[in-house]
């Protein structure tokens, strides 16, 4: 039902029944003959079109009605969504990274920036020994944070990454959650691309465990 | 007596070329806060207060920038052509009385370089020698826009030039002289005695031509913004494309004090307040000029041709007959 919904809307390209605040702009016919053009310069000559436009810009300085940014002291709210430099994330339980170290960022990312090296700790499990990001190359696809299945990696907000060199490495200790933040209970969940939907819970079914 | 007269022309030419110097910088800094407001914007507000020492920085910015001759392009005549534009803004100036005459010291003092009796014609003479800065330079630049650029600037200039010399014609006649000064005293009786009332069409056909003449939105052709290059000047780097900038914003000034002093009464009758009179009628012709620039669209070159010689031509010489036999 509701996919034929959305078909119809999208074989229905007429504007004007979807949406009612557009309508046709009266285009009036083009003079061919002289007396035609004289009488329509004539015409937009005195209607004052010229005085209306004056009227306007000065209206809206008078008004000062001011829409500037000033960006560094100022900055426009940026969406949830919004894929900027990368964080790693940390468990809420235990406040340990929740990477596992499996790779599939590394190779799945197109611009092949990610470079993960990993080892096994002195419990035999797997570590994370060399990570780094070169946003350099990165084109910020967000692959690597859709691909991720620990929703370890994911995009933030940071979007002031000028740098003066064109390689502009990121490690894993900066992308990692500081840990006073975890404390806080402060870290973010990005809401983004591989995200888990705000609802999940309520949709996973239980799988039952024995026979 | 010829020694005083000799130092007083040299300190007046340094004082009238330091202010409008300085003048044509703070145009720009008017000119983009006023363009910024009418656009709901700020313009220049980080150097400075209100962004005021921006004018500052774009100096030191044209001043130390490389300058840059292109390789292909007329040597001598590249470098020569913004001098040109620079130097004939303020050449026109010599003519123009600035504010009545004042007594300073116990010596009386005319802002006026010199009183020549056939000022407008030598103002509009000097203005129109002024086109060769925009066309030598396209000429000289090796660059195809430029020179499609000077090439329309050309055309404009040399039209509205007919338009200028005619629709003043008509003022010339009644006031009987070519001096700026007399055209002053000929309006000193007051707001009543302006040319502006008796002449309202010249008046209107010398201020649509003055746009054409500083080359201003309207009329923008010269350096056309809708091909992205900026025309003439697309060559020019560091101070040299500051004289062209520096030579348009004068040109703006100066043909604002014209404008006032032929049409509006000028100074009026001399005293301290026509004094500040004129500087009010100044300051609303250069607003004029951006404000023209925030609100309307530039017309394409054949429309501009098509108002000059089918349109504002015949007005200006109907106006003149007319004057004429009113005058008989
Ligand atoms: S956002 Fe895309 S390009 Fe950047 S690291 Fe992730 S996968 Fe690679
Ligand atoms: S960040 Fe995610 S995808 Fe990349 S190695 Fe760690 S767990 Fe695997």
């Amino acid at each position: 039902m509701h996919n034929e919904h959305v078909q119809e809307h999208f074989n229905n390209r007429n504007v004007t029944e979807i949406d009612s605040n557009y309508y046709m702009v009266d285009i009036a016919p083009y003079p061919t003959d002289g007396w035609g053009k004289f009488k329509r310069v004539l015409k937009r000559a005195l209607r004052g079109e010229l005085f209306v436009g004056l009227w306007v810009v000065l209206r809206e300085m008078i008004r000062f009605d001011i829409h500037t940014v000033k960006y560094p002291e100022e900055k426009m709210p940026i969406g949830p969504r919004y894929r900027a430099v990368h964080e790693m994330k940390r468990l809420w339980e235990s406040d340990t990274e929740r990477c596992i170290g499996c790779g599939l960022c590394e190779k799945i990312c197109i611009s092949n920036c990610i470079r993960i090296d990993t080892k096994l700790d002195e419990n035999s499990r797997k570590e994370v020994s060399e990570y780094s990001i070169n946003l350099g190359r990165c084109i910020f696809c967000g692959y690597c944070a859709e691909v991720c299945p620990e929703l370890a990696i994911t995009h933030g907000g940071e979007y002031e990454n000028a740098s003066d060199q064109r390689e502009h490495f990121l490690t894993f200790g900066d992308m990692l959650t500081p840990l006073d933040q975890m404390k806080a209970g402060t870290q973010v969940e990005f809401e983004g691309f591989g995200a888990i939907t705000p609802h999940e819970d309520e949709r996973v079914k239980k799988t039952p465990l024995a026979y | 007596m010829e020694t005083a007269y000799f130092v007083e022309t040299i300190i007046k030419i340094v004082v009238i070329l330091l202010i409008f110097s300085a003048l044509a910088g703070i145009g720009t800094y008017f000119e983009r806060k006023v363009l910024a407001f009418m656009q709901r914007r700020l313009g220049p507000v980080n150097v400075g207060p209100f962004g005021l020492l921006q004018v500052a920085a774009d100096g030191i910015k044209l001043f130390t920038k490389e300058d840059i001759v292109p390789t292909n392009v007329v040597g001598r005549i590249f470098k020569i052509a913004p001098v040109i534009t620079a130097a004939t803004a303020f050449m026109a100036a010599a003519a123009i009385p600035f504010l009545p005459s004042f007594t300073i010291f116990g010596y009386e003092v005319h802002p006026i370089v010199a009183d020549i009796n056939i000022g407008i014609l030598y103002i509009l003479g000097i203005m129109g020698v002024g086109l060769y800065g925009p066309l030598l330079g396209g000429m000289a630049s090796a660059n195809k826009f430029s020179l499609l650029s000077a090439a329309r600037g050309a055309a404009i200039f040399i039209s509205y030039e007919v338009i200028t010399g005619l629709s003043i014609l008509a003022p010339v006649m009644m006031v009987g002289s070519l001096s700026l000064i007399d055209f002053n005293e000929y309006q000193a009786g007051g707001i009543t005695d302006w040319i502006l009332w008796s002449q309202p069409v010249a008046f209107v056909l010398f201020w649509i031509a003055a746009f054409a003449e500083t080359g201003r939105t309207p009329f923008h052709l010269i350096a056309n913004d809708h091909e992205i290059i900026d025309g003439f000047g697309t060559e020019y780097s560091g101070m040299r494309w500051g004289l062209f900038f520096i030579g348009e914003y004068a040109n703006m000034f100066f043909i604002s004090f014209v404008m006032a002093l032929i049409f509006l009464g000028g100074y009026g009758d001399g005293s301290f307040l026509g004094a500040l009179g004129l500087l009010g009628k100044v300051a609303f012709f250069f607003f004029f000029f951006l404000w023209t620039r925030a609100a309307w669209p530039d017309v394409r070159p054949d429309q501009l041709m098509w108002l000059c010689w089918k349109v504002l031509m015949p007005i200006a010489m109907i106006n003149i007959v007319i004057t004429a036999i009113v005058m008989m």
